[in-house]
């Protein structure tokens, strides 16, 4: 990463480019697709606590708006079934390619997958201020009819979608819980279907 | 229940609505026993606000009696509490620092794009205004449900009348911060503009933290009067012209801080009408858009210059040569209600501070839109409006 910024020419990390190939020098995927990258927040918890609660991926459904549920399968594999439009879900297996206890987790989908994706979370010690924690997130959306339906829900601003899923981690690590402004748990299902 | 809910331009309404409940673990449900309408109400009222919602609960000063608690509230049944307007998690970073207001929690996640697109990072949620903090049901009503419970709210000993206490929820520590961020030396003369209760309040503050002068800046003779009850000298800038007096009477030196306590009417979180609203205060050269010039114009080379009145979008004709020549430092943002709440009750337990001073109107929540229409149509007459649900 750092020789790739010496070639872009400055020290801003490829989220925030105007010139260059910042997908290839966010060092996931093989380039082709749309991806969203870089999206940071920082957490008032130590990494090791992050890490643990995202490395168990049945979790994640608490935080990610999209994610109707994950199971999971074995060490390194795991089922999602993802919310889509018109109620419909699409689902995959993911595979954890690579990690580093307490540092990053990458993963990918596997052949088959409804919508081809992988992405990586990285958590960054922050002294103080606790762990900063970056997502990067690729997908390929296929051709067809199911291929335009997929299109279509991620075209809701994936980049700011991966943001409020960030903010929701960060709540729910530091405070315990998810804000939310529902007056009673009626207003709170309803906001969740 | 019970509430006051918004439906439009000058058209608040009591309806019955759900009840609130627990959602979050954190939570409690307040009974309301004493709720006020404040002066950024009215900026609801009078429909500068955007992201309002027909049927949005509005209210944002209120206390009542602790009625139920979710698993993690640290609050008991019975209890008397004042809450803060601001919803602050208590974990964050900022609120480590006893920055409540910049809390990155209490806001929920769909609603803090908007805050990062006008301000560049969310503001913290706030009670009953408006979806851009928050979306949260407000005081105005018969029950609130609070989040973050075991942070807020603050518990009243028992037999205090709710009247002492209820303005620890916004304005009071909105009035002490200001003298606060005035860094006031002993000795200083303060201006406060805006005698509205933040200012009447930053008159009493300064003065219990060594000023030796306060001068108040308003034309509503009752509001100036009020300042004078509390040693202010005042100015009528209907009468007077401001500066010039302001020089006079510090003998050429300028008030040593300055404190804006009026803001913009059209103050607006205002997302679409930016330019609107600034062609329409730049036309109507309102004295309420030229507060802060003339505060700063009138400042003292080096001096401190407090802004707790509330501003939202862009300000053109900012005198920035004046504020630089001169040296001054500005200190503003929204309150850190959390933070002072206890020692502003000690204060008011103590008589150092008076509150009930403020209020010229007490009505039963049924009466709320009355209440808006009177504190919208005479501000000299009406400083505060305390509604009590069950006051009939």
């Amino acid at each position: 990463m750092t020789d790739t910024n010496v070639a872009h020419g400055d020290d801003a990390p490829p989220a925030s480019w105007k010139k260059g190939d910042a997908i290839a020098a966010a060092g996931i995927g093989d380039g082709k697709g749309e991806t969203v990258i870089g999206r940071s927040v920082t957490i008032n918890r130590p990494a090791a606590e992050l890490f643990a609660y995202f490395r168990d991926f049945a979790n994640l459904a608490t935080f990610m708006e999209n994610v109707d549920r994950i199971d999971v399968l074995d060490g390194k594999r795991s089922h999602w079934v993802v919310k889509a439009p018109g109620g419909r879900t699409v689902e995959w297996d993911a595979l954890v390619t690579d990690e580093a206890q307490d540092q990053f987790i990458a993963w990918a989908s596997e052949p088959g997958a409804d919508v081809a994706n992988s992405g990586r979370i990285e958590f960054r010690d922050a002294g103080a201020r606790g762990t900063v924690v970056t997502a990067t997130i690729l997908y390929d959306p296929p051709g067809g009819v199911i291929g335009k339906i997929i299109a279509k829900m991620f075209q809701r601003e994936p980049a700011i979608q991966a943001r409020r899923d960030l903010r929701r981690f960060k709540q729910l690590m530091e405070t315990g819980e998810i804000a939310t402004a529902a007056m009673n748990t009626r207003q709170r299902e309803e906001e969740l279907a | 229940m019970r509430a006051l809910a918004w439906h439009g331009k000058h058209d608040v309404r009591v309806d019955t609505v759900d009840d609130p409940e627990i959602v979050n673990p954190r939570d409690a449900i307040i009974k309301v026993t004493a709720t006020a309408i404040c002066g950024s109400d009215l900026h609801l009222y009078d429909g500068y606000i955007p992201t309002m919602q027909s049927g949005d609960i509005l209210g944002h000063e209120f206390m009542g009696e602790v009625v139920e608690t979710g698993p993690k509230s640290t609050l008991k049944k019975g209890q008397q509490v004042v809450v803060p307007f601001t919803i602050a998690c208590g974990s964050c970073y900022h609120c480590g620092k006893h920055q409540y207001s910049a809390c990155d929690n209490g806001n929920p996640a769909d609603n803090q794009d908007i805050g990062m697109e006008l301000y560049g990072q969310p503001m913290s949620g706030l009670f009953g205004y408006s979806h851009l903090t928050g979306g949260y049901a407000g005081g105005q009503a018969e029950y609130v449900r609070v989040p973050f419970s075991d942070v807020g709210p603050i518990v009243i000993p028992d037999g205090v009348d709710d009247e002492k206490v209820l303005f620890l929820s916004d304005i009071l520590p909105t009035g002490w911060q200001a003298a606060e961020y005035a860094q006031i030396e002993p000795g200083d003369t303060v201006a406060v503009w805006g005698c509205g209760p933040v200012g009447l309040f930053a008159v009493q503050s300064a003065f219990l933290m060594g000023a030796a002068r306060v001068i108040a800046i308003d034309h509503f003779p009752r509001r100036l009067e009020l300042a004078k009850r509390f040693g202010a000298e005042t100015i009528n800038f209907e009468q007077s012209a401001v500066y010039e007096a302001l020089m006079e009477m510090t003998g050429g030196i300028g008030p040593d801080a300055v404190i804006d306590s009026v803001g913009l009417e059209a103050h607006g979180l205002f997302v679409d009408n930016v330019v609107d609203q600034i062609k329409a205060s730049t036309f109507l050269g309102t004295d309420r858009a030229h507060s802060i010039r003339q505060a700063i114009v009138a400042c003292r080379k080096g001096g401190r210059v407090s802004m707790p009145a509330v501003y939202g979008g862009l300000i053109d004709k900012f005198p920035l040569g004046a504020f630089m020549e001169k040296g001054l430092t500005l200190k503003t943002g929204q309150t850190h209600v959390q933070h002072y709440m206890p020692a502003l009750l000690n204060a008011i337990m103590e008589g150092k501070i008076d509150t009930t001073f403020l209020i010229s109107h007490r009505m039963d929540l049924e009466d709320a839109p009355k209440g808006y229409k009177m504190f919208h149509d005479d501000q000299d007459n009406v400083t505060k409006v305390v509604l009590k649900p069950g006051f009939n």
